[in-house]
């Protein structure tokens, strides 16, 4: 039981770490401000979720574990609403999300070397 | 197991931070900071049990508060440029684009 | 009423679960809490079925597990076009229609496609939401209608639709 409990534990943390630097990489690496909301998607509902998740299977039920439930429907209730502020800001600032088409026509002239 | 998920969020922190540096627009750097908001949460939550102190949690929860107000602040500043009755500012900025490319940290 | 006594029933489990304390005193002022803020609430005329939305109830609690699943499937989605070292994206711009009848219901239905990750709603209008996906699969799994469905299904058999009434 403590060894599973423990594996859990492990699992989550890691793979929630994962998620994190992986939302994080592409915070950075997406070439639009539209796009990189999506980056930061990741980190706020799996990143965010699953260390959580992990912290309140390290903690058993006590009172410690509903501040943790408490933080997780916190951030779960504000990401969306601080994605879509973002986003509904630039867009109505008149910047235009960079499309399909535009990806393809920028990789064409300069062989799709981005940073 | 703490020791590593805390190095993991810093590094998802600097990568945050580095956006917020080099982000053309204003709104990446306000996606970038938002980000970094909710990554403290989660690094003073796991800092609570690195340390065997979980009363880091009402840190933790009060920041996730505070962030998210602060981010919407920050919009809401961009959009109509002042924190009060904005009906009258609605249609300010719409068609300025000047404050898209900032060129550095206002 | 209902939905004063389900804020005060709220509030008052926040702070028994936040403190952790029975002591007298500390009930006492967790009590004139709870009472001055419903108080409050009630004077500001925010305490309706928006804030408090109890005549959702077994409904809303089993949509979320179903969310909670198409968000662990997007979510492996996106995180694999990104370390994709050829970033196989392929951003669009799509207005979905939403078939929800109140105000509640579209805000949910915006807030599950920002929370999905792969998709954010830009901006929402009546009847219709503008989204920007990543991928075009994303965006061609929302067009099917699946979570509108969902969502109008929680709404209810609520007669009256409020979408339109308040502009903004």
């Amino acid at each position: 039981m403590e060894v599973a409990n423990s594996i859990i534990v492990w699992a989550s943390l890691l793979t929630g770490s994962l998620f994190a630097v992986i939302g994080g990489i592409g915070v950075l690496r997406l070439p639009d401000v539209y796009t990189r909301l999506h980056g930061a998607g990741i980190t706020d509902t799996m990143g965010a979720g699953l260390i959580l998740f992990g912290l309140a299977v390290h903690e058993g039920f006590t009172l410690i574990t509903v501040k943790l439930v408490l933080i997780f429907i916190f951030l779960i209730i504000t990401s969306p609403a601080s994605s879509n502020a973002v986003a509904n800001a630039a867009h109505s600032s008149g910047l235009r999300p960079m499309l399909d088409s535009d990806l393809k026509n920028k990789a064409s002239s300069n062989s799709g070397a981005r940073s | 197991m703490f020791t590593a998920t805390t190095i993991a969020i810093l590094l998802t922190m600097s990568l945050a931070i580095a956006r917020m540096c080099i982000g053309p627009t204003i709104y990446d750097r306000v996606l970038a900071v938002n980000m970094f908001g909710t990554k403290t949460v989660l690094l003073i939550a796991v800092l609570g049990y690195l340390i065997g102190r979980p009363d880091f949690l009402d840190i933790a929860l009060v920041y996730a508060l505070i962030n998210f107000i602060g981010t919407i602040a920050v919009l809401k500043f961009l959009r109509y440029g002042g924190f009060g009755d904005t009906h009258e500012m609605d249609t300010q900025d719409v068609d300025d684009k000047s404050n898209l490319s900032d060129g550095g940290p206002q | 009423m209902i939905h004063a006594a389900s804020l005060a029933l709220a509030l008052a489990a926040v702070w028994l679960l936040l403190s952790g304390h029975t002591d007298f005193l500390l009930l006492g002022l967790g009590a004139a809490s709870v009472f001055g803020v419903v108080l409050i609430a009630l004077r500001m005329d925010v305490v309706d079925h928006e804030g408090q939305p109890v005549h959702m109830g077994l409904r809303l609690i089993a949509y979320y597990p179903w969310l909670g699943w198409e968000i662990i499937k997007a979510n492996w989605d996106v995180a694999r076009q990104i370390i994709d070292p050829k970033l196989p994206i392929s951003p669009t711009l799509t207005s979905i229609k939403s078939t929800q009848r109140t105000e509640l219901g579209q805000v949910m239905f915006a807030n599950s496609i920002t929370l999905t990750p792969g998709t954010v709603s830009v901006r929402v209008l009546p009847g219709e939401i503008l989204v920007h996906a990543l991928s075009k699969n994303g965006a061609d799994d929302l067009v099917t209608g699946r979570m509108d469905r969902r969502v109008s299904a929680i709404e209810g058999p609520e007669p009256d639709s409020d979408i339109g009434k308040e502009p903004g």
